[in-house]
């Protein structure tokens, strides 16, 4: 019984040189983890502005936004009505076509697959447009409706819309 | 230190003063000189001292390329052109690089086929195995950091979609594969990441291969009949009978290696890869390298993100397991008449994945991928443990020089005792 004071000295000198040893290291190796993380001058790449007076119906334009291709396009009457038409419920990722615009008529979508981030197919006229007539992307097969929504194929949720606003009737900004 | 502990005494002065400080001499006169390698080992041994020679070339020929390359996304690819039309040899360093990667999985994909079907991964050598699985991810890791440097459009699009991969986990998965990228998609960041990786992670296979080779050293090699060396007829010295074996499948490898690069040096390159990577156009059907095609049919052949992502995964860690899944004592499928015919078709399988992991996940592809996922895991979890119970085994031969003299002896004309063993004739001294 003699020796158990000096153990547990011997203990909490041990434990305590582990646990500062161990706090350290971790202290340490953070600047090295965070500095892989996106700089500075990356974060504020800004915003976008987009003219679109030029757009005709139907038609869809990709302008580059932060690196990411974006979609802008001016929805026909079909197409629109196409997009309200669907229940939301029955979607792999529910969304009704009025939470996805601003407009009606303009649609603006990040042009990057959520399966794996390849660009769908559909911006020009002779693309294919899959299944629902929206976009279709041709790595996997995902097939995406005339609201961006995922119809079918292995994309987990539909294509991003990314914030933008109308500074006038000609121009939006995006981000 | 102990100053009377036992030095080895050779003929060359020189040597002894290394030897006496440093035991060097020693320790290569008994890992590579006097190592015993069963005598009936056949050219499927030779395939890892292929893959360190080709480990080799690779490193070399990877640092005479960094020379003139420039990590930038404005001006990878014209580096790597101006590699192809201007460096003195530079096509040549750069054929043998891309193609060397290709043969470099050849061989290991060879030696991995030689240590299932014999039996290799079984005890004593389960950490033997680990360690090589462990190679095989460093390998496939540095292969798809290096195919995104020349920055053409399936380097970029390759990175895009495995970056991606590791978005499918919940919760943390964008914020993690924003950290990889450094950005908020493939760009300059992620290319000068991969670059000092591409770099560093090739040393640290070599560290590896070093433990892998120190620890089949312990336990001696495996051979075709599975069974221990039990007497010094049974084995020869690694100097100079298997040296010489391993030379002349050297030299048979370079005659092939050198076929492609002079003669057919894009054979298995892809031309998209040949178009300056636009973030904004996608390849219309994105092809990974032939070598990584069976787990990218895996991938592709589950219709759930998430899903696809742990099974191709699932299907690398599964490997580390097989030891302990595997219940047969007996080492060679030789002497396993039934588990041999599944693990053949193990083998076919997973070329027949690699094959449609290449074509359009469509259709009857997509079906085909489909079966041969399910062979994969079922072959792990079912058929391997199920087999071993089961399966009565082939009597194993007493020793080795048994089968020698039985098989292998009478052929050449000689006999046990015609040919002496050479494990007994007297040691060469240095």
């Amino acid at each position: 019984m003699a020796k158990k004071p000096k153990n547990k000295r011997r203990d909490f000198l041990q434990l305590s040189t582990v646990t500062l040893g161990a706090v350290g290291t971790a202290a340490f190796i953070w600047p090295f983890l965070k500095s892989m993380s996106p700089a500075e001058d990356t974060l504020a790449a800004g915003s976008t502005e987009v003219d679109i007076s030029a757009i005709e119906e139907g038609q869809s334009i990709t302008i580059k936004w932060r690196g990411k291709p974006v979609f802008i396009k001016k929805r026909t009457k079909d197409e629109i009505e196409a997009a309200k038409m669907v229940q939301a419920g029955d979607l792999r990722d529910p969304q009704d076509d009025a939470d996805r615009v601003q407009k009606e008529e303009w649609l603006v979508l990040v042009g990057v697959c959520t399966h794996l981030g390849c660009v769908p197919l559909g911006q020009k006229v002779s693309d294919m447009k899959g299944e629902y007539d929206g976009w279709y992307c041709p790595c996997h097969g995902s097939h995406y409706d005339t609201s961006g929504r995922i119809r079918k194929g292995p994309a987990p949720k539909n294509l991003d819309v990314p914030p933008y606003t109308f500074l006038n009737d000609t121009t939006i900004k995006i981000g | 230190m102990d100053q009377n502990r036992k030095v080895h005494q050779f003929k060359n002065p020189v040597l002894n003063w290394i030897e006496f400080r440093l035991p060097i001499i020693s320790y290569f006169k008994k890992e590579y000189g006097d190592y015993p390698m069963p005598k009936n080992c056949n050219y499927f041994w030779s395939f890892g001292a292929l893959a360190t020679i080709t480990l080799v070339t690779m490193i070399v020929s990877g640092i005479f390329l960094a020379m003139n390359y420039t990590p930038h996304t404005d001006m990878a690819f014209d580096s790597v052109e101006r590699i192809m039309r201007d460096v003195n040899y530079g096509w040549l360093m750069r054929y043998i690089h891309s193609n060397g990667a290709a043969f470099f999985f050849i061989i290991v994909y060879i030696h991995i086929v030689r240590a299932m079907y014999f039996g290799s991964y079984k005890y004593p050598r389960e950490l033997n195995w680990i360690l090589g699985v462990f190679i095989f991810l460093l390998m496939m890791a540095t292969s798809f950091l290096g195919y995104t440097l020349p920055w053409g459009q399936m380097s970029y699009w390759g990175a895009t979609v495995i970056t991606n991969l590791f978005s499918a986990i919940p919760i943390i998965g964008e914020g993690l594969k924003t950290w990889l990228l450094g950005d908020y998609n493939v760009g300059n960041a992620t290319l000068n990441r991969f670059f000092a990786l591409h770099y560093v992670l090739p040393f640290v296979i070599f560290g590896v291969v070093g433990l892998h080779v120190a620890a089949v050293h312990v336990h001696g090699s495996n051979n075709p009949d599975g069974i221990d060396i039990k007497s010094k007829n049974d084995s020869v010295n690694f100097f100079p009978y298997m040296l010489i074996k391993d030379t002349i499948a050297m030299c048979a490898f370079g005659v092939a290696i050198s076929a492609v690069i002079f003669f057919g040096p894009n054979l298995m390159a892809e031309v998209d890869n040949y178009i300056p990577a636009d973030p904004l156009v996608t390849p219309a059907h994105i092809v990974p390298n032939w070598y990584l095609a069976p787990f990218y049919a895996i991938l592709r052949a589950v219709p759930d993100k998430l899903g696809g992502v742990l099974l191709m995964f699932g299907a690398i860690v599964i490997l580390f397991v097989l030891p302990w899944l595997d219940r047969s004592k007996v080492r060679s499928c030789n002497y396993r008449p039934i588990y041999k015919w599944f693990m053949m078709g193990f083998f076919v399988n997973f070329f027949v994945l690699g094959y449609v992991g290449m074509l359009p996940a469509e259709g009857l592809y997509l079906l085909i991928a489909r079966v041969g996922l399910l062979y994969y895991f079922g072959f792990f979890f079912i058929i391997t443990p199920f087999v071993g119970w089961i399966e009565k085994p082939n009597k194993l031969p007493l020793s080795i020089s048994d089968v020698y003299a039985k098989n292998i002896a009478p052929n050449i004309g000689g006999g046990e005792k015609g040919i002496p063993s050479p494990a007994m004739q007297k040691d060469t001294n240095l």
